[in-house]
């Protein structure tokens, strides 16, 4: 019996292949954007994890030292034989000519930790190769690729070391980088030996990091990713729409077999069960589809986000993809799920269908009741509100934009429906009336496409607008901040004072740019020493101060903070921080910051000198005439024996935080825009499947004299229209999200409120392409109706459907 | 002989050189072979021959504490170079090619506590001088004015100790002066010993300080190639007798076993002994740690008239490291009585 | 001539013999005619043609002195809206549209729109009560005197009924039946009535039969 119950159901769809396929795409579609975004942010956090396994940064406890400076290795000797078991290690980067850097790690596998090494591919380790002469280079491949040519230790695969990193033996590290005698941290083992000398003793300039404290990358890039899962999220609902679309109506226009079947004595639960099976199974092929379409995104995606990790983080990820398991099974179990979800109503209503119910479909029937959306999208709206106001968190700012949107759907038809009457009631030539009329019928069927097309073109606009509204305010920022003409690193102090001296000769202001990581009321930030010119008074702009903020500053009375730490601290003007030991400051100006999410503290050179007198300044910015920048950098090169890397000029460093940023929102215009293919793939599967079902209500029309021809204009007209409709309220919807990215999410992702700009060209241009997607999605169903066989449409008059 | 070089060669703790890194049995190619000739000079010879490949200062004590409970206690420091460098002529910093290991560890009637320290040569983390004579690796050192007088301290993460030692007789040279043979096939070591310390001290254990007081004994041994390829393990033993003398015997395990010992009197005077004059008996054998390791051995050199039973204070004295082995105190009971120390290596799981 | 077929023959694509073989008839105001016929005989295809609905492969068919043959399907449709009313046994009504205005259409298409005419059909059909109505809501016989009013509103020189009452009761048929012939008879339009029941078809004063695509 089972077969032939099965025969008769997938008997539907082999007379409706267009059904199926819109099925099995739409989940499709929903699922790749899904699980292309998790294989981002799998690859991503394996990246974190490899990161943390390497350099055992999760781990372990480690020493640094206060003043952000190298450990001499004097002192780690000194600390051995004081009886702390700690490793050395030292981090730089080579970089290779014109490629991104590579990150080297030196350790001593000696005294490191157990499994903080690196498992070569083959039984390529041999510890005389590794310790002495040119040593060995453990990485990724790509990574031992892009190695510059003066690296001669032999290079050695091992998959499991962090992208972009390869690590050596210290001793070949430091020679590599040009560091001798350096050691940047020590990581204590996890049990120490029972006696040991105070660290205070042997090693003051030194603080021990706990832990977990220092394995902030996952913490740190968490919201990029939450950003991300966000994004996937919101494409799986948009395909979830469409799948939800396929089945009701499938069910739908089974309605008459199913009756038979039963009728014939076929069991309900039975039916049930083939028709739920049947379903699992379309998930399973479209969950598959949809996997490998995911891959495709990611793999296309993926260089983007790790360039844009990279920059705002410091984040190495691998720019290749791996098949991990976590992504392709969430995406294959959220197909299911999702189409469990989409499906169950349809079952529901099949088992509660009546043996001899009317075998009509009931396109009415597919629509939730008006009244009851409409309280749904108003009790989500307010949820909204009320997130806004009252809700803190991360999280809370996800689910407030979640809110909004699902409300802002829910609300559409209802919304339409009312536009609709009123321009029904307006009208006045019959052809007018019955053009609303029917628009207004075809409402129920067309409102889930018109969701999804809302939920994609108000993501488009907001996201558009916090993209654009940053990427002003970035600029801007960067105008402000990069004002030296010249940025140049000192590799020694011979080379800083040369550096320094320069301020008699050509140049207006040498500006030396000191910092040091540290804590500020209990957060991390950085700590930066800033030489009182004009350069920082007539540029930084202030979000707060006191009246003659720069004057109380270079008089050492008082210290600018950064937003991020404004927020995060919850620090206000005028309150007294901690800076360095017996060093307290009021706040006394605070500015923005948008270069990177961390903290920071500015105070006056000479404060910071007196506070943190072992870090010598390396790093200078240059003021002179823009003209004479080359001949500068030639000169430096030639007296002073700068290297050329060891220069950045305005121009291409302003080029460079471009670029980071332009990749950062890279990844989220393309999933942005896949979204909106997305939505404008259910209008066409939409009015495809409306078109069966239409033609009982075009036959009147069509044999009371209008041409097919204009009905199918009429079609047309009617798809912009309701896309414009649609549109028109995706507008406010999508600022609305904006203002939720730039005041709640940015706020909580990366510490920084940004004031928004509105771009109406850029919204009249979405629209037109949204009119344009909708006018695509009604071509084809307009052209088949143009083009139907008068005999098919007087069919409807003769027998019963 | 408690020769570790096995131990030593393979304590890197890169997993893939684990198995591949060559044992002892492997040929050495351009370090210098012990020899016959060889005239040991001190205190010159109490410092380290980085020309040879591996080379150890080895310390065991058995110890009392006030209420007579018995203790051991281990002082290792293991050199062993990647390659061989000239006396004098050593590479500083990282690309030194000599590696040093300690091994600490203390004994009690009911427990055993280990501790491993690792460093690289040449950046100064450990080191030996010959005079005024300093061994160190990290915190752990044997230091003195010479090697009569040193200070021995040592810690884990559980325990530590600090104990002086005082020569009461000379040093003592193994095998025909100092040329200590290990094979029939002809491998061998320059190994002389400090059989006579006297200890006192304290030791730090979980429970508290435990003042203790008694004898020690101090190994020095070098070599680049130490076993022949067929042997793979010895049982070592130092006796020292109630009457003031001292033995020390050897087995090298292998296809035929090879066995070695040294008659010392009480006022030093070595008789060594060749393979065959000393026999070692397994009489009970105790799982430790999946091995079956014998515990308790029946000794005898009859040359010397002994005949004695040795019986390990605990088969907990299991040395969990980098490549594990069994290192305990031993009680002595038959023709002679006294303490000792027992060393296995090599048992397989 | 208000409706003149000469010779008129149609075969639907993929069908294997043609469903109407050089049909002729001619048709003058206010003349009534029953067609009669079994399923499949090509009555229906016949009105189809007559009413400018469907082209025929050969012959001729003119409509109030307008040939049909070659002309465009909006010229075709223009004459839907103005000259002929039909009348099919089911779905005649739009869905989307309440029954007033479903009444108003074709006149209101056609430019003859008069509310008061309307309003008399109306109620002398027994609609008055259900204007507000749509179509879904009203019984089988209702939907049916809703497009008889619709039909007659346009005041349509031809109406072109295809069994309007094959889907009714016997009782409800008759009362339907009778009120389209008495209300058709007071406009003086033509009348082509598709019907398989003789009983019916002997009410009116001519009748033809098709037989296998010919008139007999």
């Amino acid at each position: 019996m089972n077969r032939a119950i099965w025969a008769a159901l997938i008997g539907h769809w082999r007379r409706n292949p267009l059904q199926w396929i819109t099925l099995v795409a739409g989940l499709a579609l929903g699922t790749a954007l899904w699980a292309g975004v998790q294989a981002i942010n799998a690859e991503a956090r394996a990246s974190y994890a490899a990161a943390a396994a390497t350099l055992g940064e999760t781990r372990f406890a480690m020493l640094r030292p206060t003043s952000g400076d190298a450990i001499a290795q004097d002192t780690y000797i000194a600390l051995r034989r004081a009886g702390w078991d700690v490793s050395p290690l030292i981090e730089g980067r080579l970089r290779p000519s014109k490629e991104s850097p590579v990150r080297l790690i030196g350790i001593d596998p000696l005294t490191a930790p157990m499994g903080l090494l690196p498992t070569p591919e083959g039984a390529q380790a041999e510890p005389t190769a590794f310790l002495t002469g040119p040593g060995q280079v453990f990485g990724p491949p790509d990574a031992l690729d892009r190695l510059p040519a003066t690296v001669t230790a032999a290079r050695i695969a091992a998959p499991d070391v962090a992208p972009n990193t390869v690590i050596t033996d210290i001793g070949v590290a430091q020679r590599l980088l040009g560091r001798a005698g350096k050691i940047d941290r020590l990581l204590l083992a996890p049990d120490q030996p029972l006696t040991r000398r105070p660290l205070a003793e042997i090693a003051p300039g030194l603080e021990l990091i706990p832990p977990q404290e220092s394995a902030d990358m996952a913490r740190l890039t968490d919201s990029f990713h939450l950003n991300l899962t966000a994004f996937g999220l919101l494409s799986f609902a948009v395909g979830l729409f469409i799948v939800h679309g396929a089945i009701g109506l499938a069910f739908e226009q089974r309605r008459a077999m199913l009756r038979n079947l039963r009728a014939l004595g076929v069991p309900l639960p039975r039916l049930l069960a083939l028709m739920a099976l049947e379903l699992a199974a379309f998930a399973l092929i479209a969950g598959a589809i949809g996997v490998a379409l995911g891959y495709g995104v990611a793999a296309a995606l993926l260089p983007d986000v790790a360039a844009s990790l990279r920059g705002l983080y410091g984040a190495e990820v691998s720019g290749s993809l791996a098949l991990r398991p976590a992504w392709w099974l969430s995406g294959l179990a959220l197909a299911l799920g999702g189409t469990a979800l989409a499906g169950a109503g349809a079952l529901w209503s099949l088992a509660r269908m009546p043996l001899l119910a009317s075998a009509q479909p009931q396109a009415r029937a597919r629509a939730l009741r008006p009244a009851l959306q409409a309280a749904l999208a108003l009790g989500l709206l307010g949820l909204a509100w009320a997130l806004a106001l009252w809700g803190t968190g991360l999280r809370a700012g996800f689910v407030m934009l979640g809110a909004l949107l699902l409300g802002g759907a829910l609300a559409l038809p209802p919304l339409l429906g009312v536009v609709l009457r009123l321009s029904q009631a307006r009208a006045k030539g019959p052809v007018a009336q019955w053009f609303w009329a029917d628009s207004r019928q075809q409402l129920p069927g067309l409102s889930l496409a018109l969701m999804a097309l809302l939920l994609a073109m108000a993501a488009n606009v907001g996201v558009s607008t916090m993209v654009s509204s940053f990427r002003l305010t970035f600029t801007g920022f960067l105008d402000q901040r990069l004002a030296a003409e010249l940025y140049v690193t000192a590799a020694d102090a011979r080379q800083a004072a040369a550096i320094e001296a320069l301020a008699d000769g050509p140049v207006r202001a040498v500006l030396p740019l000191m910092s040091v990581d540290t804590k500020i009321a209990g957060q991390p930030a950085t700590l930066h020493g800033l030489r009182d010119d004009p350069t920082y008074r007539d540029n930084w702009r202030f979000l707060q101060s006191i009246p003659n903020a720069w004057d109380a500053f270079a008089k050492g009375e008082g210290v600018l903070i950064n937003e991020q730490l404004y927020r995060r601290a919850a620090l206000q003007l005028g309150d007294v921080i901690p800076l360095a030991q017996g060093l307290r400051l009021p706040i006394v100006g605070i500015y923005g910051d948008y270069g990177n999410p961390v903290g920071q503290v500015s105070l006056s050179e000479s404060l910071f000198q007196k506070s943190f007198p072992q870090v010598a300044p390396r790093r200078f910015g240059l003021r002179l005439a823009p003209d004479q920048v080359p001949a500068l950098q030639e000169e430096l090169t030639q007296k002073i024996g700068l290297a050329e890397n060891a220069m950045i000029d305005q121009a291409a460093l302003k080029a460079l935080s471009r670029s980071v940023f332009e990749r950062t929102f890279a990844v989220t215009t393309a999933l942005n825009l896949l979204t909106l293919a997305v939505a404008g793939f259910a209008m066409l599967m939409s009015l495809l499947t409306l078109a069966a079902m239409r033609l009982p209500q075009l036959a009147p029309v069509w044999a009371l004299g209008l041409t097919r021809r204009r009905l199918a204009l009429l079609d047309l007209a009617r798809a912009l229209v309701l896309a414009a409709l649609t549109g028109a309220l995706a507008l406010p919807l999508g600022l609305a999200l904006a203002w939720a990215l730039l005041a709640v999410v940015n706020v909580e992702a990366f510490g920084w409120r940004l004031p928004m700009f509105l771009f109406p060209a850029d919204y009249a241009r979405l629209n037109l392409l949204a009119l344009a997607a909708a006018a695509l999605a009604a071509l084809w169903p307009a052209l088949q109706l143009a083009r139907l066989p008068p005999a098919q449409l007087l069919g409807v008059f003769r027998n019963e459907r | 002989m408690n020769a570790k070089a096995l131990l030593l060669c393979i304590f890197l703790p890169l997993q893939a050189a684990a198995q591949g890194f060559a044992g002892l049995g492997t040929t050495p190619q351009d370090f210098t072979q012990p020899n016959p000739e060889t005239v040991l000079r001190f205190p010159q010879d109490h410092g380290a021959h980085p020309d040879f490949r591996i080379e150890w200062w080895y310390v065991t004590a058995n110890l009392t504490g006030p209420d007579g409970t018995p203790y051991g206690l281990q002082w290792t420091l293991f050199r062993s170079a990647l390659a061989p460098e000239r006396k004098g002529q050593e590479h500083q910093g990282w690309q030194s090619p000599q590696l040093w290991m300690g091994h600490a560890a203390v004994t009690t009637p009911n427990a055993h506590y280990v501790a491993e320290r690792r460093a690289r040569g040449g950046i100064g983390q450990a080191g030996v001088r010959a005079a005024p004579f300093e061994a160190w690796i990290d915190d752990w050192q044997m230091r003195g004015p010479d090697l009569d007088r040193v200070q021995l301290a040592a810690s884990g993460t559980d325990f530590a100790y600090q104990v002086t030692l005082q020569a009461t007789g000379p040093l003592v040279l193994q095998g025909t002066k100092g040329y200590s043979v290990k094979s029939a096939a002809g491998q061998a070591s320059h190994y002389y010993s400090q059989p006579f310390y006297t200890v006192s001290g304290q030791l730090t254990l979980p429970e508290g300080p435990v003042p203790v007081t008694g004898t020690a004994w101090l190994d020095r041994e070098w070599s680049s190639q130490l076993l022949a390829a067929d042997q793979s393990g010895w049982d070592w033993f130092s006796l020292s007798f109630d009457d003031g003398a001292r033995m020390m015997g050897f087995v090298l395990r292998g296809t035929q076993d090879f066995t070695a010992a040294t008659w010392i009197a009480p006022d030093g005077t070595p008789t060594p002994f060749p393979d065959g004059a000393f026999m070692a008996t397994p009489l009970d054998r105790q799982q430790v740690a999946g091995r079956d390791l014998p515990l308790t051995w029946r000794l005898r050199l009859p040359a010397k008239g002994v005949d004695v039973t040795i019986k390990a204070l605990t088969p907990k004295a299991w040395m969990d490291v980098s490549v594990p082995y069994w290192e305990g105190p031993v009680t002595v009971s038959g023709s002679h009585a006294g303490v000792g120390y027992l060393e296995m290596t090599g048992y397989a799981p | 001539m208000l409706l003149d077929l000469q010779g008129v023959e149609k075969t639907y694509p993929g069908a294997d013999a043609p469903v109407l073989r050089g049909v002729s008839l001619r048709l003058a105001a206010g003349d009534m005619l029953a067609l009669t016929g079994e399923s499949g005989s090509g009555k229906s295809t016949l009105l189809h043609l007559a009413g400018g609905l469907d082209t025929a492969d050969a012959g001729r068919v003119a409509l109030a002195g307008t040939d049909l043959t070659g002309l465009s399907d909006a010229a075709r449709a223009g004459l839907r809206r103005t000259t002929v009313g039909v009348i099919f046994q089911q779905f005649n009504l739009i869905p989307s549209l309440d029954v007033a205005a479903n009444i108003a259409f074709q006149a209101r298409l056609a430019g003859r729109h008069d509310p008061d005419k309307t309003a008399a059909l109306a109620a002398r059909l027994g609609l008055s009560a259900h204007l507000r109505k749509y179509p879904e809501q009203l019984s089988g016989g209702q939907q049916q005197r809703v497009a008889i009013a619709r039909t007659l509103a346009a005041a349509p020189q031809l109406v072109l009924a295809d069994e309007p009452t094959g889907n009714l009761d016997e009782s409800t048929a008759d009362g339907v039946f009778d009120l389209l012939c008495d209300l058709v008879a007071e406009t003086g339009a033509g009348l082509v009535l598709v019907t398989h029941s003789t009983r019916l078809a002997a009410k009116l004063p001519r009748r033809a039969h098709l037989h296998a695509g010919v008139l007999t």
